[in-house]
């Protein structure tokens, strides 16, 4: 087998059985003795190069304060290794959640990290592979909340690839790691277009083309609460006076006029991303001055209505149109 | 990925300023004062840099300029570059300019780890108590700067983690220190000034040689007595023996090694311990007359002991010592010739005063007893200060100054009984000693430095005559504080005033021998006696090896063990709930993380039916207690202690 062919199984094998990585571990994730790694850094080597003069140096001038000085620090080598390690064990990871983004953008991820212990742990800094470490410290028994930026390349589903929890604690000598896996998936939405372009004219909208945030917004009365109502239209102030049932604020206006977005509409000349953004910006757009939507793409249909539910539906076509990912 | 090194924070700099003056200031009485005041002037440089009073220094040129003036500087200094001392200043000279330039923490950390092997390079120059606790004191400061480097935080807390990684460190260095093979001997060529700067006799004597050493309050070498000291009067060190004159100066004469003493060993014995300060030189010093049982050194056909090595190291003899033994009686008519021989016009009345005795006396102890009364009724003063002496210092001092030290006494005696026709030779040594009544050890200082003579006869062999006891008896009674005049100043340690500095200067040198014994003179020899002591029998180098990495290992691996204990639950309450759910957990229900105590106890009631009353109250209790408005009392968790303590389940 070639080298090249065979590089990447190495890499599995290692990740599998030396780095005991599993695809999707569930949480929460303790971490014990046999998945923390600790390994000299660069600044380890050089010291270990210095003591080693100084050993030689303490030998052919029979120094025995040198030695002594030699050994101690040999010692406090050893220490910050241990320290190192035991920086790292046992913290816990008891939550791990990634926001949707848009392609393009870092997509939040949202970890939260327990530490069971009495000792504070400091100097931790979680990454994903190849990205900037965020760093953070963990006070003794209590939990530090983490956000770790992740890269949203290309629409779909966006897990993130395995995290790595490291520290050099105290002294620098040592760097020690562990690799995560937690399960978090989000969607990462389709680049919405910028500038927005108009929206498209169509025959259930009393004025096409034009969506003003006032004239809408004329308030009709109050209903019941429904899953999927946007929470900036539920009516707090009577919630707070009244108690346990919410109650949604139902606005005249926007409800006669609704939106058509049609993938087949657009310019014939647009290539499958350009579509895509553009119907999320629209999306996007419509979502924010609630006017109800209705979206239309080859494999896909929503009738105009209103409300995140229906926003987030829209969205999740869009992101998944296509992808072979689409029915997870 | 590799990111660039982040910058320096002042904080950060502050630790690096700091420790690097710390490490240096050790260095700076060896080193050159105005290397030391460049130091100086660079430390504070960087000082004000982090304060934001000042520039950096234009990157580069100026302290490549500044580094090879330095290196320069410090060649034309010591006249050259390789060796000890050059090697340590300009080391200190590049940690200060490194210190200076550092902009990133990679370079701060190069010179964390450049002051850590100059914090060992000062014990090249002095490995005393202070020095080791400013040592300590630098380490510490260098790993809370490295603390400071990796994250920082408040002073106090780097300091304080740095301390407790040197305690745990502790006994990884005592187990090493104690362990760790001692390979004797230099492992490459030692630079020839590797043992400058250490004071004792020399190999020759001439006016003036012994006067300065005797300034010196250094030790030269202590003594412990197996059982009673000597008198006073046999406190005779014997150290080089000089047979050679050339009319100013006194050189050792040609002698021969031989394993075996050439004297016969008879009369009370004295057994004793010396440890020898290095001198770098062969002599070794021994009361008289000497044997040495079971070392390595030589016998000199003139009675000296003398090391195969120099001594550069503090060195421990195992000795005896026989003063009524008897040496020298079947001398070879070379050596005896040897010893009558004096340059031809020099001292011309020193000369003629041993002429003219000779020609009054014919047996040699005659001879010299008449010698020693002319020396009393000469009036001869001792003191410290002489006057200055012409080409003929001896006639100069018997007959004109009458003012001398040590060596003129014994030169002039040694001058006129060679012209009286009994061989003489010089002996140089140290004289005296001075009890340290907290240890036991008879501490003997370069300020007891002295010279004397020993006449040679067919009957008595080779005996000693001191010319100083002649005219200042108590020099040899008192010690050198009570036989120089009043008008003499003498040290500070040897006025008699001065007693209370005394004691503590005692207490001082008693834990200073302890030191030097235990610490600085743990060598090959001493690690394998203090393990045979312990009960190991060391074979040779890999048993050590073994016993180190065993060491270690266990060391590590307690370490490592301490680690992985489970944490205790600080909070008392929480440690019942997880015992009473570790309870419910063996006997096959376990608690799901999400679970709250009340659901928990219903499924573990339908479980346990049996228990199902007790585990509803338990965990009630504990709901109670724990999310109830009153904090939890003592009475309260006792209570929940004994019902958990209580629980069976089948």
């Amino acid at each position: 087998m070639p080298m090249a062919a065979a590089r990447p199984r190495i890499r599995q094998w290692l990740d599998a059985r030396l780095f005991r990585i599993r695809p999707r571990e569930p949480l929460p994730v303790r971490l014990g003795h046999r998945r923390i790694f600790v390994l000299p850094t660069g600044l380890g080597l050089a010291f270990a190069a210095t003591l080693f003069t100084m050993l030689l140096a303490s030998m052919n001038y029979a120094l025995s304060l040198g030695y002594a000085v030699t050994f101690l620090l040999v010692g406090a080598g050893f220490v910050s290794l241990h320290q190192t390690f035991r920086n790292l064990l046992a913290i816990e990871l008891v939550s791990a959640r990634l926001d949707t983004a848009f392609c393009g953008s870092d997509a939040a991820l949202e970890l939260v990290f327990v530490n069971p212990s009495g000792r504070p742990r400091q100097g931790l800094e979680v990454s994903e592979r190849g990205s900037l470490p965020v760093r953070f410290d963990i006070g003794p028994e209590a939990a530090a909340r983490v956000v770790v930026p992740i890269p949203a390349q290309r629409r779909g589903w966006l897990e993130p690839r395995r995290l790595t929890l490291e520290t050099r604690f105290p002294l620098g000598l040592v760097r020690g790691w562990s690799y995560l896996t937690p399960p978090a998936r989000a969607l990462v939405y389709p680049r919405p277009e910028a500038p927005v372009p108009p929206l498209p004219a169509d025959s259930e909208t009393r004025h096409p083309g034009t969506l003003g945030e006032s004239g809408e917004e004329d308030f009709a009365g109050l209903r019941e609460y429904r899953q999927g109502d946007s929470p900036r239209r539920i009516a707090w102030k009577l919630a707070a006076r009244h108690g346990a049932q919410l109650h949604t604020k139902v606005f005249a206006g926007g409800q006669a006029s609704s939106l058509q977005f049609d993938w087949h509409a657009l310019p014939a000349g647009l290539d499958v991303e350009t579509r895509l953004s553009r119907l999320t910006a629209w999306v996007i757009q419509a979502a924010g001055s609630h006017v109800p939507f209705g979206l239309r793409l080859p494999d896909f249909e929503c009738p105009p209505a209103r409300g995140q539910r229906h926003v987030d539906a829209c969205l999740k076509a869009l992101a998944l149109h296509g992808r072979p990912d689409a029915k997870t | 990925m590799r990111r660039p090194s982040p910058t320096l924070n002042p904080a950060q700099g502050h630790w690096l300023t700091i420790t690097v003056l710390v490490t240096l200031l050790p260095h700076s009485q060896h080193l050159p004062a105005w290397l030391s005041a460049i130091c100086a002037l660079l430390l504070g440089w960087r000082f004000t840099l982090d304060r934001g009073a000042s520039r950096a220094p234009a990157k580069g040129i100026l302290l490549l300029l500044v580094a090879v003036t330095v290196v320069a500087a410090v060649a034309v200094e010591y006249r050259h570059l390789m060796g000890k001392d050059p090697g340590l200043a300009v080391l200190a000279a590049f940690a200060c300019l490194k210190l200076l330039e550092s902009r990133s923490v990679r370079d701060g950390r190069s010179a964390v780890l450049l002051c850590f092997f100059l914090q060992m390079g000062q014990f090249l120059n002095d490995q005393a108590i202070p020095v080791a606790v400013l040592t300590l004191l630098g380490i510490a400061l260098a790993l809370a700067t490295l603390a400071a480097l990796e994250g920082g935080g408040p002073p106090r807390l780097l300091m304080k983690r740095a301390t407790g990684l040197l305690t745990t460190a502790a006994p990884f260095m005592l187990a090493l220190f104690v362990l760790f093979p001692r390979i004797q001997g230099p492992l490459w060529g030692l630079p020839h000034d590797a043992f400058s700067g250490m004071t004792g006799l020399s190999d020759t004597m001439s006016p003036g040689s012994i006067g300065n050493l005797v300034r010196s309050g250094e030790i030269a070498f202590r003594a412990q007595f197996d059982g009673p000291l000597p008198p006073t009067q046999q406190r005779y060190w014997r150290g080089p023996v000089l047979s050679v004159f050339d009319g100013t100066t006194w050189r050792p004469g040609f002698s021969t090694l031989s394993r075996t003493p050439p004297h016969s060993l008879s009369g009370p014995t004295y057994r004793y311990s010396l440890t020898l300060e290095p001198h770098n030189l062969h002599w070794l010093l021994a009361l008289d007359l000497p044997r040495h049982p079971d070392g390595n050194s030589r016998y000199t056909t003139d009675l000296q002991l003398v090391s195969v090595d120099p001594v550069r190291e503090r060195r421990r003899y195992q000795l005896e010592a026989y003063p009524a033994a008897i040496a020298g009686q079947s001398e070879p008519g070379h050596v005896i010739r040897r010893n009558l021989r004096l340059p031809e016009g020099r001292n011309p009345r020193l000369l003629a005063l041993g002429r003219d005795i000779a020609g009054r006396l014919t047996s040699p102890p005659d001879r010299v007893s008449a010698l020693i009364e002319t020396f009393r009724r000469q009036d001869l003063q001792y003191t410290l200060t002489t006057p200055r002496l012409g080409a003929d210092a001896a006639d100069a001092f018997f007959f004109d100054t009458r003012q001398g030290f040590c060596e003129h006494f014994a030169s002039a005696f040694a001058i006129a009984a060679r012209a009286a026709g009994v061989p003489t030779r010089v002996v140089t040594g140290y004289q005296g000693g001075e009890l340290n009544p907290l240890d036991g050890t008879l501490v003997v200082r370069q300020s007891d430095a002295h010279a004397w003579v020993e006449v040679w006869s067919a009957t008595r062999g080779w005996q000693r005559v001191d010319p100083t006891a002649a005219s200042a008896p108590t020099r040899i009674d008192n010690g050198i504080a009570g036989a120089l005049p009043d008008s003499d100043a003498l040290p500070l340690f040897m006025q008699p005033r001065m007693a209370w500095l005394r004691t503590l200067q005692w207490r001082w040198e008693a834990i200073g021998n302890a030191w030097n014994q235990w610490v600085i003179g743990y060598n090959d020899e001493r690690q394998r006696n203090f393990l045979s002591e312990l009960g190991f029998e060391i074979g040779g180098l890999g048993d050590l090896l073994i016993a180190t990495g065993i060491t270690a290992g266990t060391l590590i691996v307690g370490l490592l063990l301490w680690a992985l204990r489970t944490p205790r639950r600080s909070d008392p309450l929480d440690r019942l709930w997880d015992r009473f759910c570790g309870k419910l957990a063996v006997a096959g229900t376990e608690r799901p993380r999400w679970m709250g105590p009340v659901a928990f106890a219903a499924e573990a009631a339908m479980r346990h039916p049996r228990a199902s009353g007790t585990i509803h109250a338990i965990a009630r209790r504990y709901a109670r207690l724990r999310y109830g408005p009153a904090a939890p009392d003592r009475r309260e968790l006792d209570r929940l202690s004994n019902d958990i303590r209580r629980l069976t389940l089948k």
